[in-house]
């Protein structure tokens, strides 16, 4: 059943590109619908299967000369990023209501990209992961490139070289555990269990590692991330930091740290003061962390803004990562899931609710133009996104962070310090722009007033704020997943038996 | 040896010899019986009966498959070699096809009748372990590409590719020529198995290094590898579609196995190793040094192209880079993944050349004309993304897969003592995308210029474009429906 996520999907777009052109409401209403059958699917699927264990969800033979499979499962951690994905879809129908240029392009592209990603989260034979991964790729330029803002060609261009470099360390890396583990295979769960040569994962757990944390934005290949969110139009922002991001650092757990965790132990010497890749990678999610905050506290742009907050989040879910005990890696599963929802709602007010309103992300410009009482959804919405972004307890931001800093805590305790004052930098920046948009004091009055808040926008930035607050306060209904997964038999091998 | 009749070299032969004749009847068709018609029906008529001809080749393939080997290996027909003009075959059928949508010319039986003749020593070029024959075949081969280039005698452009033509290839003919006749001198036998057994004497006999390096840079020339390359932008640019089609995909299907017989079956024993940590001289390391410059010359220089033809010259030099990394691994595995690259890339390069050639009345050339193609040809311009994507290596088409198993191959059993050639292709392969990227965004991102009207495309060429596509397409996502054949004929 979970397999029709990316069939419907991809059905989805096709349909679109076979309808009329004259009706844009039938189009939007076909990318609505298979978004909702999407979320609807993921969400079945999540309530059916409480237990986080994996569950094979389709398999056949796909290249048998090569033991290559088609071959879809999930378990708690795929559930909850495909959830996610199920989410972010629908709220961007929602938020690309007003789009009119080439309408049926748009909603192709947001569909196949949408149908790739679920792709990805759901593959369990590395060969078709990668394949879905790379199909995302394309959509991602054309959505920028043709529907984009500022220097959007640019934007684009260097968002799908980021991608493919990335990508390309990552074949090599599957393409080296294939011929490495000769088993002629390329299931995950399979190769989870063959016990790699220590030196081979030395080398290819970085490789692999790197490839997939181009995509997670990780410092210092980040630098796609804010150009091409800035670019992008809002959905296509909203699915970037929301959904793209995490295909990275899913890979990053699915794949480098599950297959080659023995690339994560001590090097048995030092340079630089390093003495494992574990170190290495936590401390460039660190400065993952504090340069995004710092950078974003200085720029003019509020897309901009939002982008490198993008990257300081995304510091926290690599650091979870190399925290290689329980409660980092749930917690970087969680922050994954919550910056995805928060990241959008965050892209869709500044996007969508502002910048498609006052033709400007200027922050000098906005602070001029009296937007609270223009458009007081849009502030309040804002104010919650951001108390959501900054960690406030009560939303799922709070968890995630929390449970991030603890486990960095047990595993680099300095390193946590840090972190935490990126969260400081974070409140800043975030209090500099609700100052500039919203709480500002206009020193004019409105000349004319802005087109009111629509009813897709308002459902949109429901279904956002819901998620995040109910995963606030209700942290289990996603631990309940998390949790039994890093715990299964496929993460046997960074556990060495217990968790450290 | 004693025995070997006629009745036995005809059958052998026969496709070849079916296709021969289609080119005379080709001849005779347009210049006898058909010389007051209109030149369309000329066109019509040759192209039909060119087609037929392949088509019945592609028959007596398929239907009788006979097995030999003739006078010391003058004459080797086996399942790999039929396989191999098999897909020569197809792809002659799609070029046949992009002809039509041209008018360059009133000489359409001559053309087409060349087009056979090339396609005639594709299949003997690859049909052979025999030096002396090779050299034929691959004269014979160049020959018919040299007039197919210069067959637009209206364009400058023309002329001038086929005199650079010409003028490569002779040199590098002579150069091959005097290669051969070393090994020669050296084994004192043409055939391949002799001089193999002759190299197992004295792998290290610099003389012998020298006529590899001479056979290197003729067959170099052939499949346009770098530093042997100069000739293929000009001709990708000036030659008239279809020829340049026809250079840049059979024969370079063609080109490839025969390289890999020479090296596989003559000049085994001396191959060397390019693998990092048991390097030991060779060929295997200076094709590995030719591949890594095609890979970086290629794809950089691809960079600075702004025309389209010249582009996918250099990205064809590229190309050949990647597949030649297959070559420096010669394993049966790695045969395998080189048959299956070389096939598909043929059939992604025909694909783009066909929609080049429905373009061909618009004066197509630079990359700026592709604006709003998207628009102007939506089922072109999506042939066009198809080929472009499968030639960049994007899954789930077949460039993709061609690339992933040719890396397989490489890493395979050496130890990882090629990655460094697996990482540098893959690197090179990321800045491809650039150049590809580039047209495709001419095609989709931007609306077409004020007053360009929609592109009618001819029949004939729709047909072998979308062909083409569905097969690039078709193998990626099913590859096994070819590898599976190819790893049978080996056997």
């Amino acid at each position: 059943m979970l397999a029709w996520t990316i069939y419907v999907s991809f059905l989805g777009a096709v349909a679109v590109t076979l309808a009329s052109g004259k009706s844009p409401a039938l189009i939007r209403m076909l990318a609505l619908l298979t978004t909702l059958a999407g979320l609807g699917i993921a969400m079945i699927a999540v309530e059916h299967d409480r237990s986080g264990q994996l569950i094979t969800v389709a398999r056949a033979p796909w290249i048998p000369s090569l033991g290559i499979e088609y071959h879809l499962a999930a378990d708690g951690i795929s559930l909850v990023l495909v959830l996610l994905t199920g989410i972010a879809a629908v709220a961007g129908v929602l938020f690309s209501w007003n789009v009119e240029l080439r309408i049926k392009e748009f909603f192709a592209l947001y569909l196949a990209l949408i149908g790739a990603v679920y792709g990805v989260f759901l593959s369990f034979d590395l060969f078709q992961l990668f394949v879905f991964y790379e199909i995302a790729i394309i959509p991602k330029y054309f959505l920028i490139a043709i529907w984009g803002s500022t220097r959007r060609e640019y934007a684009a261009m260097k968002l799908v070289l980021y991608s493919f470099g990335g990508s390309a360390l990552v074949l090599a890396g599957i393409v080296a555990a294939y011929v490495v583990s000769g088993e002629r295979t390329l299931n995950l769960e399979t190769l989870s269990h063959f016990p790699f040569p220590v030196h081979f994962q030395m080398w290819a757990f970085p490789l692999v590692f790197v490839g997939f944390a181009v995509l997670a934005g990780m410092w210092p290949f980040h630098t796609w991330a804010p150009t091409g969110h800035a670019a992008a139009p809002t959905a296509a922002s909203m699915l970037l930091a929301g959904v793209v991001m995490k295909l990275g650092a899913y890979g990053c757990l699915r794949v480098a740290i599950m297959l080659f965790p023995r690339g994560l132990d001590a090097w048995g010497f030092h340079v630089l003061g390093f003495g494992s890749w574990q170190q290495v990678f936590a401390l460039l999610a660190v400065i993952g962390i504090v340069y995004g905050a710092s950078i974003a506290l200085v720029q003019k742009d509020l897309k901009f803004v939002i982008g490198y907050s993008s990257v300081s989040h995304m510091g926290f879910v690599l650091l979870g990562l190399m925290t290689l005990n329980q409660i980092g890696l749930s917690g970087a599963v969680y922050q994954m899931f919550s910056h995805g929802i928060i990241a959008g709602l965050l892209f869709a007010v500044v996007g969508r609710m502002v910048y498609d309103r006052t033709h400007t992300r200027d922050l000098g410009e906005l602070s001029r133009l009296p937007l609270a009482k223009l458009i007081p959804f849009a502030a309040i919405t804002f104010v919650l996104a951001l108390m959501a972004s900054i960690g406030l307890p009560g939303f799922s931001g709070f968890i995630a962070e929390l449970e991030v800093l603890i486990g960095s805590w047990h595993a680099f305790p300095w390193m946590s310090w840090i972190a935490g004052s990126g969260i400081l930098i974070g409140i800043a920046f975030s209090w500099r722009a609700l100052e500039a948009t919203f709480l500002g004091e206009p020193a004019t009055e409105p000349e004319h007033a802005l087109p009111a808040i629509t009813l897709p926008e308002r459902l949109g930035a429901f279904l956002l704020l819901a998620s995040t607050i109910a995963l606030g306060l209700y942290p289990k209904l996603l631990m309940n997943l998390i949790l039994p997964a890093l715990s299964g038999p496929l993460f046997e091998q960074l556990r060495r038996g217990d968790w450290r | 040896m004693t025995g070997t009749g006629y009745p036995e070299l005809l059958w052998l032969t026969a496709p070849e010899i079916v296709v021969a004749l289609t080119a005379l009847l080709v001849l005779v068709l347009d210049l006898g019986l058909l010389r007051r018609s209109a030149l369309a029906v000329r066109f019509g008529a040759t192209t039909l009966v060119a087609c037929v001809g392949c088509l019945l080749a592609l028959l007596v393939l398929l239907k009788f498959p006979a097995q030999g080997d003739l006078a010391a290996g003058m004459l080797v027909v086996n399942p790999l070699t039929q396989l191999v003009q098999i897909a020569l075959l197809a792809i002659a059928i799609l070029v046949l096809f992009l002809v039509n949508s041209a008018r360059f010319t009133a000489h359409a039986g001559e053309y087409f009748a060349l087009m056979l003749f090339a396609t005639t020593a594709m299949m003997l070029l690859v049909s052979t372990q025999n030096l002396l024959v090779i050299f034929i075949s691959i004269e014979f081969l160049s020959l018919s590409l040299y007039i197919l280039t210069a067959f637009d005698k209206q364009s400058r452009q023309s002329a001038q590719a086929g005199l650079t033509y010409f003028l490569y290839g002779g040199m590098s003919a002579g150069i091959l020529l005097f290669g051969m006749s070393l090994l020669y001198g050296l084994s004192g036998s043409l055939a391949l198995d002799r001089i193999a057994i002759a190299v197992k004497v004295s792998p290290g006999d610099p003389l012998l290094t020298f006529a590899m390096v001479m056979v290197l840079a003729g067959f170099g020339f052939k499949i346009a590898a770098a530093p042997f390359h100069m000739w293929a932008p000009e001709v990708y640019q000036g030659a008239p579609t279809s020829s340049a089609a026809m250079v840049a995909s059979s024969s370079k299907v063609a080109g490839f196995f025969a390289l890999f017989v020479v090296f596989y079956v003559g000049l085994m024993p001396a191959a060397g190793s390019a693998t990092r940590g048991h390097y030991s001289s060779g060929w295997a390391p200076l094709i590995a040094i030719v591949a890594a410059i095609s890979m970086l010359w290629g794809n950089l220089a691809a960079i600075a192209q702004t025309s389209v033809r010249r582009l996918l010259a250099y990205s064809a030099i590229g190309h050949a880079g990647y597949m030649l990394i297959a070559l420096v691994v010669h394993s049966r595995q790695s045969l395998i993944a080189l048959a299956y690259y070389v096939i598909t890339y043929a059939l992604a390069t025909v694909g783009a050349f066909g929609v080049l050639a429905a373009l061909e009345n618009e004066k197509v050339d630079s990359i700026a004309d592709f604006r709003g193609l998207g628009k102007r040809a939506p089922g072109l311009a999506f042939c066009l993304l198809i080929f472009l994507l499968s030639l960049a290596g994007v899954p789930p088409l077949s460039g993709f897969f061609g690339k992933f198993y040719v890396f397989v191959s490489a890493l395979d059993g050496a130890d990882h003592g090629l990655l460094w050639m697996v990482l540098l292709a893959l690197a090179m392969s990321v800045v491809s995308f650039y150049y590809y990227l580039k047209v495709l965004k001419q095609a989709y991102v931007f609306e077409p210029s004020a007053g360009a009207a929609t592109i009618a495309v001819p029949a004939t060429t729709r047909i072998a474009v979308w062909a083409t596509a569905a097969l690039v397409v078709l193998l990626g996502c099913f590859p096994d429906l070819l590898l599976n054949r190819i790893a049978t004929a080996l056997r």
